[in-house]
């Protein structure tokens, strides 16, 4: 972005923080971008004369008679068809040696969606896997992050999903990426031919941490571009939403604002959810669909930062080590598409929800028999089947490195249901046993 | 009381996110209206403190690009809404803006829209003659508003007796025609149109009486109605972490419940939510009228991403809304989601101003706050002699699904029914994930309410209800005496017991809502089925083992779930019954 110059004034700096600097001025307007000695900053609090900028790269070495400009401007995007296939920084300015982008500004973190202006989500997105096709079926315009822990491999399911779904336009928002991951995701889009389809907003470790509050709302100011302007299916990729919340944390601290649980700003269910809730699908067919990951520490998602997460999105999918096969799976039980069930059996084949909800009663069973086994009790017949049927149905369904299409998804189901039990401990619909049990 | 014109205004002196700090030489009231200019653009705001010479606002929009200095315009006035004929059906934002009325696809800041249509026309029919004394509330005359008679009333401001100078004829007119003229006892006239205003934090009142409830109130949810129900006028509150099934239950609840009018206020939730309900009640019969459902609905949509001052607004235009139906005889239910969003919004707004905080950093009126909320649902009787209700049903979203938090522990205060969902249930995709021993409604204990279940059910449905309830807990102890002991450490009864509870469990409380006919279950035949499952599970049996036991047990809850999916004592309902019959009795000891 490029802000229009104005004369900078040097200014007695009353207050220097890690990210925050205060001085006094008359002119600032709340939200506008200014340049506080040649670097990027933002007004975040006006007190009388008093004004506190949030410096984005950090305070490091600005001096008490800082030379500062207000550009009277909210942070800006120019948008426009240039951005395909670009990789650019936190403030929309390419890393990759291309040319600037030009294109209309455009505000970021811009005004709501008129909800009575949507449209109602109706369209499959399928990945393959069936851990997400069959059980948490994805839908455009949906919003719902992979919770993870750090050593899971989520980047590359996220980028084999984003591969895989046969959207119009990927835009990647990398948040504190490491430095290897942000390779391996240049690596996979220019391996998959998809570069074009591609635009990348990257801040890695490497980079202020302050700088990452930017990128969301770029990678979402350009996907509202290409899904309003010009009507495409857009995905839009955040990673990591944790080091995003961190910096946020980091903000309000040096703002001495009161923490709420874990040291969260007490608004950040509000500063998620303003992110979250630009997933949309527009009845001109255009959609923003977000995928994210939020990584957990130790499993737990308790705290602060996935419990706000999953109160704002539409499912979760949980990534889990199985043991016994030695894989990833998509976790069945803590996992959730909220909007499986607008295409589910709609869109899929008619017994997709029974079958789905068979299945995972089943798993759960398999657990009752595995704490069993642990208690060092027998086993009865009910219980061996299950064990069996669930190691079967993680190898074949769950795991995140099964391939293959929805029918076949729930044809293997039914072959597993018919090896393991009888019709009538599958408690589905007469009808749908008849048409569809394996003999 | 005269009132000059003169323009109050003041300077912003300070911003930080939605809180605005401003001076005025005029005075100024708590809760007053202000306007702010930012460029073009006029932003509504509230007073929510003084200090001094500062006075603190709450900005309902997005203060960016607003400046030290920049003007602001008092107004006088509380925030209100506007109440009259055309708020059914209406997407209402949390200030009343009519949201299908703004063009663009973002809602731009400064953008108001009207509450009403002051094009539409409402045919009137006076009910009651000029001459007639009157007051606050009285009803003056209907219009028909789809299937609910709409009862114009005596502003609600106005107090004291007035006379009713002119009432006009029957006849079609625009919600901008004076309908009526009073006279107060001063000799001061009143002209009366089909719209009237109110300020949403005071309760609109205008009852005579509020009676302890006494009536239920039918949701066609089994968990709920057999087991747990809620009064007609009552209040109740669904706490439960994220994606165990509260927006699916209330929305169930607002398809089904046998209500006049519906208020969903959708709190600091997903937009998504809100097209699910703008698609759907449209093409959705009401079970009661037969009218579509989307006829007899108002929803006041604040979403998450929409500004938080608002959010705090819109629990109570929605209250306001429900009181004004309320007075006119109408049952009314509001269905909120989430309230802790409501109370989020407190929290935000209380750290901006460093106000002392209390548990969580909540602010610390926050349980008076919700006491007061809550109070204002009701049974009521009014002058006239009519009725009205309002049920007040809301979520709560404990943050880390823990049940001790101040949002749930402050509301457990308020609310008479608790409809605890619990994340285990949900995990084993038992919908609605309700824990049937730890929610509970505090109106099954009413002798008022008993007698209603006595009449209205049947002379046996409490002891059945306790029953029911004592075999799910019976269940749930053997249970975990079997994960001890082992399936052969215990007795076969206790198997037996168990998968008795189970039935319960999977044939009662277990309802697809997604399934057109079991996701609402008529009072009949709820009757019908917890008479059946009380029959079963008072049969003793013969079994060898435990492995018989499940196998048996199984069979009897896959036929009783394809009841669920049948109709009603259709030909196929009685063809599973007649199979159901033939299994119960391989086993039945006669
Ligand atoms: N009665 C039900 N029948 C079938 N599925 C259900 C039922 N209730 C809930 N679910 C499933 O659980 C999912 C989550 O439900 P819901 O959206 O109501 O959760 P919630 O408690 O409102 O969560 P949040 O607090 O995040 O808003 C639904 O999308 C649906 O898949
Ligand atoms: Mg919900």
């Amino acid at each position: 972005m490029e802000y229009k110059a104005f004369q900078p004034i040097f200014y007695n700096i009353t207050r220097i923080n890690k990210a925050t600097c205060e001085l006094q001025c008359h002119m600032a307007s709340y939200d506008e971008m200014a340049i506080i000695h040649g670097r990027l900053a933002q007004v975040v609090k006006i007190v009388g004369n008093q004004v506190t900028l949030q410096v984005f790269s950090g305070t490091e070495g600005i001096p008490t008679n800082a030379e500062v400009l207000f550009t009277g401007d909210p942070p800006l995007l120019k948008v426009s068809e240039d951005l395909a296939g670009r990789f650019l920084n936190a403030y929309g300015r390419p890393i990759d040696n291309g040319p600037e982008i030009l294109g209309e500004p455009r505000m970021i973190g811009g005004p709501s969606i008129n909800p009575t202006k949507r449209e109602r989500p109706s369209e499959l997105i399928l990945t393959g896997i069936a851990g997400i096709d069959l059980n948490n079926t994805l839908v455009t315009g949906q919003k719902i992050p992979f919770f993870a822990d750090p050593e899971q491999p989520f980047n590359q399911v996220m980028a084999d999903v984003a591969l895989r779904a046969k959207a119009d336009r990927i835009i990647l928002g990398g948040i504190g990426l490491q430095h290897d991951d942000y390779l391996f995701f240049k690596n996979i889009f220019e391996n998959a031919g998809a570069i074009d389809r591609i635009v990348s907003f990257i801040n890695t470790t490497e980079d202020p941490s302050v700088e990452r509050l930017l990128i969301p709302d770029m990678a979402l100011t350009a996907a509202e571009y290409f899904a309003i302007d010009r009507n495409e299916k857009v995905l839009v990729l955040l990673t990591d939403l944790t080091l995003y919340c961190d910096a946020l944390s980091i903000v309000s601290n040096n703002m001495d604002q009161i923490s709420s649980k874990d040291n969260m700003p007490a608004s950040l269910y509000s500063d998620l959810a303003r992110l979250y809730e630009k997933a949309v699908q527009f009845p001109a067919g255009g959609s923003i669909t977000i995928i994210a990951v939020t990584t957990l520490s130790g499993g737990d998602i308790t705290h602060a930062i996935p419990d706000n997460t999953g109160y704002i999105t539409e499912g979760q999918l949980f990534l889990r080590r199985d043991a016994e096969i030695g894989k990833t799976i998509v976790d069945p039980f803590r996992s959730l598409s909220r909007l499986k069930q607008l295409v589910i059996g709609k869109k899929t084949r008619e017994d997709h929800p029974q079958v789905m909800n068979t299945a995972v009663r089943l798993y759960s069973d398999s657990a009752n028999a595995r704490t069993k086994l642990e208690n060092g009790f027998d086993l009865n017949d009910y219980d061996k089947r299950c064990l069996s049927y669930a190691k079967e149905y993680s190898e074949k369904l769950l795991a995140i490195d099964v391939n293959v299409g929805i029918e076949d998804m729930l044809n293997t189901s039914w072959s597993l249901f018919s090896r393991y039990f009888k019709k009538e401990e599958l408690a589905i619909r007469q009808d749908l046993v008849d048409k569809y049990w394996k003999n | 009381m005269t009132t000059t014109a003169t323009i109050k205004k003041g300077t912003v002196t300070g911003i930080i996110s939605n809180l605005v700090m401003a001076v005025s030489d005029a005075p100024v009231a708590q809760n007053e209206i202000c306007y702010m200019h930012v460029g073009e653009d006029q932003l509504l705001g509230e007073i929510i403190k003084v200090i001094g010479h500062d006075i603190y606002i709450q900005c309902f929009e997005s203060t960016r690009g607003m400046k030290v200095g920049s003007t602001i315009r008092f107004t006088n006035e509380m925030l209100e809404v506007t109440l009259g004929p055309g708020m059914l059906s209406k997407i209402y934002d949390g200030l009343q803006n009519d949201l299908k009325k703004f063009d663009s696809l973002l809602i731009k800041r400064g953008k108001r829209s009207e509450a009403l249509d002051s094009e539409s026309r409402w045919h009137f029919i006076p009910l009651t003659q000029p001459g007639k004394t009157v007051q606050a509330g009285d009803w003056l005359g209907e219009v028909k508003e789809n299937a609910i008679p709409h009862r114009i009333m005596v502003p609600f401001k106005l107090t004291g007796r007035f006379k009713l100078k002119n009432l006009v004829e029957e006849g079609d007119y625009g919600i901008n025609d004076v309908i009526a003229v009073l006279e107060s006892e001063e000799g001061e006239r009143v002209d009366v149109k089909l719209w009237q205003k109110w300020p949403v934090k005071k309760p609109l009142k205008g009852y005579v009486e509020k009676v302890r409830p006494f009536a239920m109130l039918e949701t066609g949810v089994r968990i709920i109605d057999t087991l747990i129900p809620i009064a007609e006028g009552g209040t109740g509150f669904i706490p439960g972490p994220f994606g165990t099934g509260k927006t699916v239950l209330q929305h169930a609840i607002s398809k089904q419940a046998n209500a006049d009018v519906i208020i969903f206020a959708a709190c600091g939730e997903r937009a998504n939510e809100i097209v699910d309900v703008f698609t759907e009640f449209p093409e959705l019969d009401d079970p009661h009228t037969g009218r579509k459902l989307m006829e007899r609905t108002i929803i006041i949509a604040n979403t998450s991403n929409m500004p938080v001052a608002a959010r705090e607004a819109s629990v109570y235009t929605a209250m306001t809304i429900a009181e004004y139906f309320r007075n006119m005889g109408l049952k009314v239910l509001i269905l909120a989601d989430s309230t802790s969003r409501w109370a989020q919004a407190l929290r935000e707004m209380s750290n901006r101003l460093e106000e002392l905080p209390g548990p969580d950093a909540f602010p610390m009126d926050l349980t008076a706050v919700i006491a007061n909320f809550y109070a204002r649902a009701g049974y009521v009787f009014l002058p006239n002699g009519a009725t009205g209700s309002i049920t007040f049903l809301g979520t709560v979203s404990p943050s880390g699904g823990n049940l001790k938090e101040p949002v749930t522990e402050a509301t457990k205060k308020s609310a008479r029914c608790f409809y605890a969902l619990s994340q285990k249930r949900a995990d084993q995709k038992r919908y609605p994930a309700v824990d049937p021993t730890e929610s509970y409604s505090k109106y099954l204990e009413y002798p008022e309410m008993q007698n209603y279940l006595h009449e209205n059910i049947s002379s046996r449905w409490i002891d059945m209800v306790i029953r029911a309830k004592d075999i799910l807990l019976r269940g749930r102890e053997v249970h975990d005496q079997i994960n001890i002991l082992g399936d052969d450490g215990v007795p076969l009864d206790y198997h037996v017991q168990f998968w008795k509870a189970e039935i319960i469990d999977f044939v009662i409380l277990q309802q697809d809502a997604f399934d057109t006919i079991d996701a609402m279950t008529p009072m009949a035949r709820q009757k019908y089925m917890l008479q059946l499952v009380l029959q079963i599970c008072q049969m003793e049996f013969d079994f060898k083992d435990f492995e018989e036991v499940s196998a048996f047990f199984k069979r009897i809850i896959n036929k009783l779930k394809q009841l669920n999916y049948t109709t009603f004592e259709s030909e196929p309902f009685k063809k599973i019954m007649e199979e159901y019959t033939v299994i119960v009795n391989e086993k039945r000891i006669a």
